[in-house]
């Protein structure tokens, strides 16, 4: 009997055996993915060369030839490619990054007042969320592009604000300090005021862990801060003249000139995703808040705590592992919406990108420098977010 | 049973492989590979198909070429605009009409034998040549401007300028501007994607005039955002300026500065690497040239086929074998006159005086009256 079953089981090929099968299944599906790609590659790459433009990123060395509207660094038509990329990526870090300070803080404003038990407060709260979570971003664009911003008023009928701030549909002009005579001197004392007040923070913040009554150190430094600054402009002043001037906008010929400007285009695209990504923190802040049991919040009222001591102290840090993880996919989110800045002609790295591939024809290569672009933001900004989430997930002992 | 499945998974793998290693030996030849595939036993036939298929459809592109892909399809795909009046626009009942649409019906006529087997394929600025090299659209005929860069890196081929124009650039009357120096400091609003975008950089850098572009994907858009006093200024090509003004509200708000800042010649595109198909759309544009010069318009064109004149037996496909020199029905031409006119009669249908354009012909007129269009001899 023995002997018959083992000669039975050594008879049994193997593809008929579960554990061959099993990695032959896997290797299957590896070739067949492997050779599908092959086949697309190559299948792009001889259809490039049939058209005479082979895959070459040697065009990004060649100037240019267009002019962009606005730019973080030194741009002109004499530029190349590779710099009208770059200014188009700064762009995009620009909004991107205001963006998720400014959602993050609206979203947390948004996502307790919609908790709150005052009746119009908590309305007014679920509203902003359900209108604006639900409109489509693009038609939200175009639309504060259109029927907001470009329906501002005129530069030669521009709303003032005594001559500080001027509200146009050519932009937002303020009023901004601009480096003068003295400002050579000046930054090094701003330098050390910064590093003095920062000492004093940390010699109070180590005084209050030792005795352990914590005096408000933040205060401290920011005043020792200010108090030195404001002193040593003065010895600036002395010494090599006034560091810096207030730079009035004014309207020169045509436009405004001076000052500090946002383009309405960029207004557009940051006040869009700002206003869309923070209706949904919003929910993810609540949904975190209410995540934390209600003996916490009996405990920390038994204890005395204030209302907004009890959210400060107690709520937020203990909502906050709730929050992270969903909180990471919404600054991913709005990342990659910037892209949709095209409709409103702000030039982010699709928009610079997207013309590059009209002016020098080339579509794959630049697409590929784009996709890898907006990977190696989100990337980072997951790999940030994971350690921030390891650094404040419960600890366990 | 899902040991069954397994069986033909595997089979799959070993015919796919099967087609891997010749594709790896020889180079770009997917009739061989299929060929390669085809001897082993009919069960791997039938699991090699789908791995087969998508090799087979490029081989049967490149070998027939683009006339008998239209024949086949029964229809051509014509890259056009839809937002310039008089040139390419979507009518309110879904139609498009104008100048660029009358030379896609005339292709359309030269092929078929009628003006309506199009397609047309409304595309922006920037879409274009991408389309046109993907080999989504058959022809570009979208006033496209001619250039060096556009006929080598982009893999176009440029047929024979339909309209001759240059940019030119809209201000508001009550804005005082009277001259391109006047635009010092100005914003000016520009579609992307465009020579008008080049060069509207190149001709400030040299007058060294500071300005800040505002640029818009499309035509709508950069018109709305000027509009709205978004920009001082809107430029494109001349003719473009005209048609988007007369859909103003106000159009005498606007005007046009007599500078011309450069050469835009348009006419139709088609992509690198199919003679033949180059040909057919070449002397289709001749055709109309040449039946303005010989004066063979729609009406009288099946009176001319009497004519003595050899040129125009010639172009009416009377005597010699012109149209299959070219692939097509000697008739070719008779299709184009007879169904939409020489280039006179598409130019005053879609620009002329009886319409809100009426464009004075300038350069764009025949030879013969001190124009630039000129047809090379039919024989």
């Amino acid at each position: 009997m023995t002997t018959l079953k083992k000669s039975d089981h050594a008879a049994v090929p193997f593809w008929r055996d579960e554990r061959y099968l099993k990695i032959i299944i896997q290797v299957v599906v590896v070739v067949l993915v492997v050779l599908a790609a092959i086949y697309l590659v190559r299948n792009l790459l001889t259809g490039l060369e049939d058209l005479g433009i082979p895959l070459s990123f040697k065009f990004l060395g060649i100037e240019s030839q267009f002019d962009i509207g606005e730019s973080l660094i030194e741009y002109s038509r004499t530029s190349t490619y590779a710099r009208a990329l770059l200014v188009g990526i700064l762009n995009t870090i620009k909004v991107s990054f205001l963006g998720i300070v400014f959602a993050t803080i609206f979203g947390i404003i948004v996502g307790i007042a919609r908790l709150s038990k005052n009746w119009l407060i908590n309305k007014l709260a679920a509203i902003y969320v359900e209108a604006l979570r639900n409109i489509p971003l693009l038609v939200f664009l175009i639309f504060l592009s259109t029927s907001v911003f470009h329906k501002l008023p005129r530069v030669n009928e521009a709303l003032s604000a005594w001559g500080w701030a001027y509200l146009t549909n050519r932009g937002i002009y303020v009023v901004w300090p601009q480096p003068s005579a003295g400002w050579d001197v000046y930054k090094w004392f701003l330098l050390g005021s910064f590093i003095i007040g920062l000492i004093v923070a940390i010699i109070k913040y180590r005084e209050g862990v030792r005795t352990g009554r914590m005096p408000l150190y933040w205060l401290w430094g920011m005043v020792v801060f200010v108090v030195l600054a404001v002193v040593s402009w003065f010895i600036a002043l002395f010494i090599a003249g006034q560091p810096m001037y207030l730079d009035f906008p004014s309207l020169q010929g045509r436009n405004f000139k001076g000052g500090k400007s946002l383009t309405p285009e960029f207004m557009a695209i940051f006040t869009g995703l700002v206003v869309y990504t923070s209706a949904f923190i919003a929910e993810i802040v609540r949904a975190g808040i209410q995540a934390v049991s209600k003996g916490q919040r009996e405990a920390a009222t038994a204890l005395g705590l204030s209302g907004f001591q009890t959210m400060r102290l107690v709520i937020f840090p203990q909502a906050l592992r709730v929050i992270i993880p969903p909180m990471t996919s919404q600054y991913l989110n709005l990342t990659k919406n910037s892209s949709l800045a095209i409709a409103v002609g702000y030039p982010d790295l699709f928009a610079v990108g997207s013309t590059i591939i009209n002016q020098a024809g080339r579509a794959v290569e630049v697409i590929l420098i784009m996709m890898g672009v907006y990977l190696t933001f989100s990337l980072l900004t997951s790999l940030f977010m994971n350690w921030y989430n390891k650094h404040t997930r419960l600890v366990e002992r | 049973m899902s040991r069954k499945v397994l069986i033909v998974l595997l089979v799959l793998v070993i015919a796919a492989l099967a087609v891997a290693a010749c594709g790896g030996k020889q180079t770009p030849a997917p009739t061989e590979e299929a060929a390669a595939t085809q001897p082993p036993a009919a069960t791997e036939q039938t699991a090699a198909q789908p791995t087969e298929k998508p090799a087979e459809q490029p081989a049967a592109q490149e070998g027939e070429g683009t006339l008998a892909t239209v024949k086949a399809r029964g229809k051509i795909i014509c890259g056009v605009n839809q937002a310039v009046p008089g040139f390419g626009f979507l009518q309110p009942d879904g139609s498009f009409a104008g100048f660029d649409i009358d030379f896609c019906k005339a292709l359309s006529a030269a092929v078929f034998g009628s003006p309506d087997k199009v397609e047309y394929r409304p595309l922006n600025a920037k879409q274009r040549f991408t389309a046109l090299q993907s080999g989504e659209i058959d022809v570009l005929i979208r006033n496209t401007t001619w250039t060096l860069t556009r006929d080598t890196e982009l893999g176009a081929n440029f047929a024979p300028t339909t309209f001759y124009d240059g940019q030119g650039i809209m201000v508001r009357k009550d804005s005082g501007i009277k001259t391109l120096e006047d635009l010092q400091g100005a914003s000016i609003c520009v579609s992307s994607g465009t020579t008008t975008e080049l060069n509207l950089a190149d001709q400030m850098a040299a007058r060294g005039i500071e300005y800040t572009p505002v640029v818009f994907e499309t035509a709508d858009e950069t018109t709305g955002a000027y509009l709205d006093g978004r920009c001082d200024a809107y430029t494109t090509d001349k003719s473009g300026l005209v048609a988007r003004q007369s859909m103003f509200p106000n159009p005498e708000e606007h005007m046009i500065l007599d500078e011309t800042l450069s050469k835009e010649p348009l006419g139709p595109v088609v992509r690198h690497g199919d003679d033949q198909w180059f040909d057919i759309v070449k002397w289709m544009v001749f055709a109309t040239f040449q039946a303005e010069e010989s004066g063979v318009t729609s009406q009288n064109v099946d009176e001319m086929k009497n004519s003595d004149v050899p040129t125009i037996r010639k172009l009416l496909g009377v005597e010699g074998d012109m149209g299959q020199k070219l692939g097509l029905d000697n008739a070719w031409a008779y299709n184009i006159i007879k169904q939409v006119g020489n280039y006179a009669e598409i130019y005053d249908r879609n620009l002329g005086p009886d319409t809100v354009f009426n464009l004075p012909r300038g350069m764009n007129s025949s030879w013969k009256d001190g124009g630039l269009l000129y047809s090379p001899p039919f024989r």
